[in-house]
């Protein structure tokens, strides 16, 4: 893949920066207004501090997809270290020293007959620990009614294709536990280190709406 | 914890009890039958723990499989793909036959 950046000629101005999203700066809704008492309140009467929510939220937004994928790559490595995570994905998440809120969490395992793929249809549940907050495709309803319904012409759209031989799981994540897939290893791996196996992973890939990158192709 | 009812390949049925709420049992799924994948183990009862009801008894969870085409009329995908989740205890029956 080319990896030079394209040819910066200026036949554009520089005028144009737009913040990326609209300014927040709208009224505020029913919620937002009694959730700001709430917490002012409880600020002023000393049940919690300011700095205290800040790092509750720091702490929910910890995840990140890089948890899952090395995992994975830890996994596609050592299959000992496999069969812990497919027995036992919290106690394995541990084991690299990644804590985990959710109360289970469950390995898919892809393999050449089943491809697993995972959606919420209910709300947005979502393997927040190893994955971060969950993309807007996964909690839009459009992906939640149709990747139980028609799975296919939705990888599809994902650019994924799935063979007619290969059969499809589709895990609805409706209630108590979590789920990430497990990709299988690609061709042309031999010989990657574990960081370099864990750079061909990618958030999607554990949701089961991509297929790791070949080496070449990232 | 008491002993699981179910146990992996055993048929099942997921009712539709017509309880309102934050129920965790989607609509395509109920009546459908299906086989159990796996106990998951007893978790307290979200319909409850929704209403700030905490603390009662936990109640088992288990994964049920559900085949596609008997879940969707004129679905097109592969004859072998399956949906899988999870249904409570109390949402259950046994549909009898064979367990697979």
């Amino acid at each position: 893949m080319n990896t030079q950046p394209p040819e910066h000629d200026h036949d554009h101005d520089h005028d144009d920066h737009r913040p990326t999203r609209e300014d927040d700066d709208i009224e505020l809704t029913e919620r937002e207004a009694t959730f700001l008492a709430l917490k002012s309140l409880l600020i002023e009467q000393g049940v919690v501090t300011a700095d205290e929510i800040r790092k509750r939220m720091e702490f929910n937004e910890r995840g990140s997809p890089h948890q899952a994928a090395r995992m994975i790559a830890k996994a596609w490595l050592d299959p000992d270290y496999k069969v812990r995570m497919i027995d036992d994905t919290k106690a394995a998440a541990a084991e690299l020293g990644i804590e985990t809120t959710e109360a289970k969490l469950v390995t898919l395992e892809n393999t050449p007959e089943r491809h697993n793929i995972v959606v919420c249809t209910l709300c947005s549940c979502y393997p927040r620990s190893l994955l971060g907050e969950p993309p807007s495709f996964y909690v839009s309803k459009a992906y939640r009614s149709r990747a139980v319904r028609e799975p296919r012409q939705v990888l599809k759209e994902f650019g994924v294709d799935i063979p007619e031989r290969v059969d499809i799981a589709v895990h609805d994540s409706n209630a108590d536990l979590r789920y990430v897939v497990m990709p299988m290893r690609p061709a042309g791996t031999d010989g990657m280190s574990e960081a370099e196996l864990a750079d061909l992973i990618s958030r999607d890939c554990v949701v089961g709406c991509a297929l790791p990158s070949e080496p070449d192709n990232r | 914890m008491s002993e699981p009812k179910y146990g992996p390949g055993d048929r099942v049925q997921i009712l539709d009890i017509g309880k309102p709420g934050h129920v965790r049992t989607p609509t395509y799924a109920r009546h459908k039958i299906g086989v159990i994948e796996r106990y998951c183990g007893d978790f307290e009862n979200p319909e409850d723990k929704a209403y700030g009801r905490w603390g009662g008894a936990p109640i088992a969870l288990y994964r049920v499989r559900l085949m596609q085409s008997d879940l969707w009329p004129g679905y097109t995908g592969a004859p072998n793909d399956v949906l899988e989740l999870e249904i409570y205890d109390h949402w259950l029956a046994p549909a009898g036959g064979e367990a697979v």
